[in-house]
């Protein structure tokens, strides 16, 4: 595997996307019908891509683990969709939106894609609100928009705080339409297994029929991961608790590279956990931030509750080390300082690791009936979980992990270093640097799968017209699927005692402490040491009870886990590597004097691509060296 | 908390299943519902027994994967809410609890608690949906819609698919999801122009797939976690009336 070429096209950044499109070679519609592609994961950008490709006359296969389509967790985002529409007469523009990801990324991204993403931002709103999804409106009967942290502009689109789940549902609804034109198949209930490569080219896949057991062969011209992220590895997190990192783990070890896995967004306003056996936490949306306050007693390890603390003795630590933005700093700057605020002593809550969120003044100013127009289902599930009512009392949260920035390495046409194997969404990690804006996640992968994908593959397929389709009877279908069976076999064999759930909830604890929202040498080091640890205990105790040719959801988890292990030991690797802090990586070694991240772009201004050298060798690093060409690289300041 | 716990155990779709009773002795009111059964989960495996099964994913509340019958009741005994929020502190010391499948023609039993609701997607798939072409659509303010009917179509939108309405009703009925899609677009300008197919076509799915006719008792409103109204069932049937 050799250098890491981006393909970034020549010209004006304004421009490289149009002249892309333009010289990009097609396939006739006659021959797409004989091209088979496959589609991994039906969240936005999956299923996205798939109607998209439908449309466009491809032979699609879409897999998903879930029993429906409809249930990947793009459904479960909050708050919104960035576009540039400008309908604020705000100032807003594509460059705009464009330069706050840039720098919201603490400059970690690839100028090229941002830009793109940002210029199709437009597209995804009005493709969306003909598909019927119901986003917000004002009285004119214009859609109506929000803000967002780390902006000072209103382009968030949102259906309450529920608009993943409008987006996604819309999606699926165009992704219906296709299977019923006869497309797209649809294959739910499948756990991808292995990747083939035939020829070096992606050629198929290897799934486990969750129902059944049975292993099965697909192949295709093309190959696209639509998969999501990892933060699952924190074990409690913000994401769906079957979330998995291991579609495109499996691609690594096949020769995908992975880029930036250390880059992990921490949620700054999550429920905090309440017990030990919490499962989950559940997100509380970033636009609450419009309207909600964030404050923690002035007082050390003042318990008196919320609202019998005055005015006088509260500190609104946002608004006070950020005027500018106040409460809304970009996620992570938010989550440090929370983190800051508790481990000072300042918290809130019977463990002390809780601050504020107050709707009093919000409520006072606009009213009730007001805010719960805006956050009605939000109050609603707060209080579902916690019993505590948001209108009378302040809200408590704390920061969770929620989102994973770094992936699969992809050059523009978002393929990985893989020939055919693409990777889309959050699965990939080209457009949000070293940490995502608000908003901007549904809005890359609905980007991705309906508008960048679909223009993109073209290039590649093009020049398999005349490939015909790919027979599953090929020793590399045979050997991998042999790998699959073997892992399998090697997970049910163990017959140890301990459960993959008790597993998971060990390695996610020593992330969140080693690998978190904060970081150092000596505790990424001790990380190391335990993961490996905890890894070794984990092939000699863990147990599979049931068999392997059945439903067996423990067979599941454990496979999952036992992928987690690896990808944790990269990720504490890229950490250590990556001596500076920038977005949401903070090394506590390189700080300011006044605790803000402190980047090296000298030495740091790369994406790192990792390279798999086998089992127990360490990770060959590539660097992608970052141009900056339309934008200047500043220290960002949201003071 | 100590509790009892007697939970459908069915091995497959063939297999003819039966309650078995798990004693709980440590059940704390902090927890979730899926939470106490991750608990009896962990510990059936500590002891090489298998879990039960039941599907789940997104734990709050939107995905739609979760769903058993509590206490007689889908998702458990509260109004609005999915099993993942329904919280242990609804329950008292010493409680019996019975947990059930979803119990619906259409929707045979997999194992345990989880069921086949591939019907729903089916149906979906008949007409739910806007017959528009990635990059045709016109831009997003050109189409003025009054916020009143943006807001009820969103009100309509969103059904999450879990089900419980169908395993409410007493003849399977399917009309309150199906209206619930049916009622979005309806309400939209872009779902105008194929409503008499879309509705034709979702109709007849849910037909064949074997649910029945509403039972005009209104158990599926009472019962749905995210309180998607009846007045969608009269906006179906005004719909299907039109489109014949």
């Amino acid at each position: 595997m050799g250098k890491l070429v981006s393909k970034i096209p020549e010209g004006p950044l304004a421009q490289k996307w149009t002249r892309y499109k333009a010289s990009v070679k097609l396939v006739n519609p006659a021959n797409k019908k004989k091209i088979e592609i496959i589609v991994v994961g039906t969240g936005l950008s999956g299923a996205g891509a798939a109607s998209a490709l439908g449309e466009l006359g491809y032979s699609v296969k879409n897999f998903c683990y879930q029993d429906s389509p409809r249930r990947a967790h793009s459904v479960a985002a909050q708050g919104g969709i960035n576009a540039a529409k400008n309908y604020q007469n705000d100032g807003d523009s594509t460059f705009r939106l464009f330069y706050d990801m840039i720098k919201g990324g603490d400059y970690r991204a690839r100028e090229a894609n941002v830009y793109r993403a940002a210029e199709v931002s437009n597209q995804v709103i009005d493709h969306f609100t003909a598909l019927g999804v119901p986003f917000a409106r004002d009285y004119g009967g214009t859609l109506d928009t929000r803000s967002f942290g780390g902006v000072q502009v209103s382009r968030t689109f949102y259906a309450k705080g529920q608009t993943g789940q409008q987006c996604l549902l819309g999606a699926y609804s165009s992704l219906n339409r296709q299977i019923k034109k006869g497309n797209v198949k649809m294959f739910p209930r499948r756990e991808m297994l292995e990747l083939v490569l035939i020829n070096g080219k992606a050629r198929g896949i290897i799934t486990r029929n969750l129902i059944t057991g049975a292993i099965e062969r697909h192949s295709a011209h093309a190959v696209v991961l639509a998969t999501g992220g990892y933060g699952t590895i924190y074990y409690l997190s913000t994401l769906a608790v079957n979330s998995n990192a291991s579609a495109a783990w499996k691609a690594h070890k096949k020769g995908a590279f992975f880029a930036n896995p250390s880059f992990v967004q921490i949620h700054p306003t999550s429920i905090p956990q309440l017990n030990e056996y919490q499962s989950k936490l559940t997100l509380m949306s970033e636009s609450l931030r419009n309207d909600g306050r964030i404050w923690v007693p002035k007082q050390k390890g003042d318990k008196r509750p919320a609202n019998e603390i005055p005015e006088e003795e509260r500190d609104y630590y946002l608004e006070r080390r950020y005027p500018t933005f106040g409460n809304l700093v970009p996620r992570d700057v938010a989550s440090r300082a929370a983190k800051e605020r508790c481990d000072a002593g300042y918290g809130v809550g019977e463990t002390g690791l809780a601050v504020n969120l107050d709707f009093r003044d919000a409520i006072k100013k606009q009213g009730k009936k007001v805010i719960e127009g805006k956050y009605g289902n939000l109050f609603e599930m707060y209080e579902h979980i916690t019993g505590i009512n948001p209108y009378e009392e302040p809200m408590r949260i704390y920061p969770a992990g929620h989102y994973t920035m770094g992936g699969l390495w992809v050059d523009y046409e978002l393929m990985t270093t893989v020939p055919g194997l693409y990777s889309i969404g959050e699965s990939n990690f080209s457009d949000h640097g070293a940490n995502r804006l608000g908003a901007s996640s549904l809005m890359q992968a609905s980007g991705d799968g309906y508008f960048i994908l679909p223009n993109t593959i073209n290039n590649y397929l093009a020049d398999e017209i005349r490939t015909p389709a790919i027979s599953t009877d090929s020793p590399e279908f045979e050997e991998a699927e042999k790998d699959a069976r073997e892992r399998i076999n090697r997970l049910m064999s163990v017959k140890g005692r301990k459960s993959a759930l008790s597993f998971h909830k060990r390695l996610g604890k020593i992330m969140w402490d080693h690998a978190g929202m904060s970081r150092n040498e000596e505790g990424l080091n001790t990380a190391l040491k335990l993961v490996r640890e905890l890894e070794e205990e984990f092939w000699k105790e863990i147990n599979i009870p049931g068999s392997a040719d059945e439903l067996n959801m423990e067979l599941e988890k454990a496979g999952r886990v036992a992928d987690y292990f690896e990808l944790a030991e990269l990720l504490i690797t890229d950490a250590l590597n990556r001596r500076e802090s920038c977005g949401a990586h903070f090394r506590e070694e390189f700080q300011t004097p006044d605790g803000e991240a402190k980047r090296n772009d000298e030495e740091f201004a790369y994406v790192a691509a990792w390279e798999y050298a086998g089992k127990g060798n360490p990770h060959i690093l590539h660097r992608e060296e970052l141009k900056f060409e339309e934008v200047e690289m500043k220290v960002r300041s949201y003071k | 908390m100590k509790l009892t716990l007697k939970i459908w155990r069915q091995k497959n779709a063939k297999a003819k299943g039966d309650f078995v009773t798990y004693q709980m002795d440590d059940v704390s009111p902090e927890m979730a519902f899926l939470e106490m059964l991750d608990a009896l989960n962990k510990r059936l495996v500590e002891e090489d027994k298998e879990p039960v099964a039941f599907d789940h994913d997104c734990r709050e509340g939107i995905c739609g994967s979760c769903g058993m019958y509590i206490n007689g009741h889908p998702h458990g005994p509260l109004p609005g809410l999915t099993t993942c929020h329904l919280s242990m502190r609804h329950f008292r010391d010493g409680d019996v609890i019975w947990i059930e499948p979803w119990r619906a023609k259409p929707f045979p039993v997999i194992r345990d608690l989880i069921v086949d609701r591939s019907a729903f997607d089916k149906i979906q798939v008949a007409g739910g949906f806007v017959s528009v072409n990635t990059g045709s659509a016109p831009e997003a303010n050109s189409n003025l819609i009054r916020k009143h009917d943006s807001d009820a179509a969103f009100d309509s939108a969103i059904c999450i698919g879990c089900g419980a309405c169908v395993a409410a009703c007493k003849n399977a009925s399917a009309m309150l999801f199906v209206s619930a899609k049916i009622s979005q677009f309806a309400l939209l300008p872009q779902g105008r122009v194929e409503a008499v197919d879309r509705v034709r076509a979702m109709v007849a799915k849910m037909d064949e797939a074997g649910f029945g006719n509403c039972s005009n008792t209104g158990a599926c409103e009472a019962e749905c976690p995210k309180h998607i109204k009846l007045a969608n069932i009269a906006r179906l049937n005004r719909e299907y009336f039109k489109a014949y």
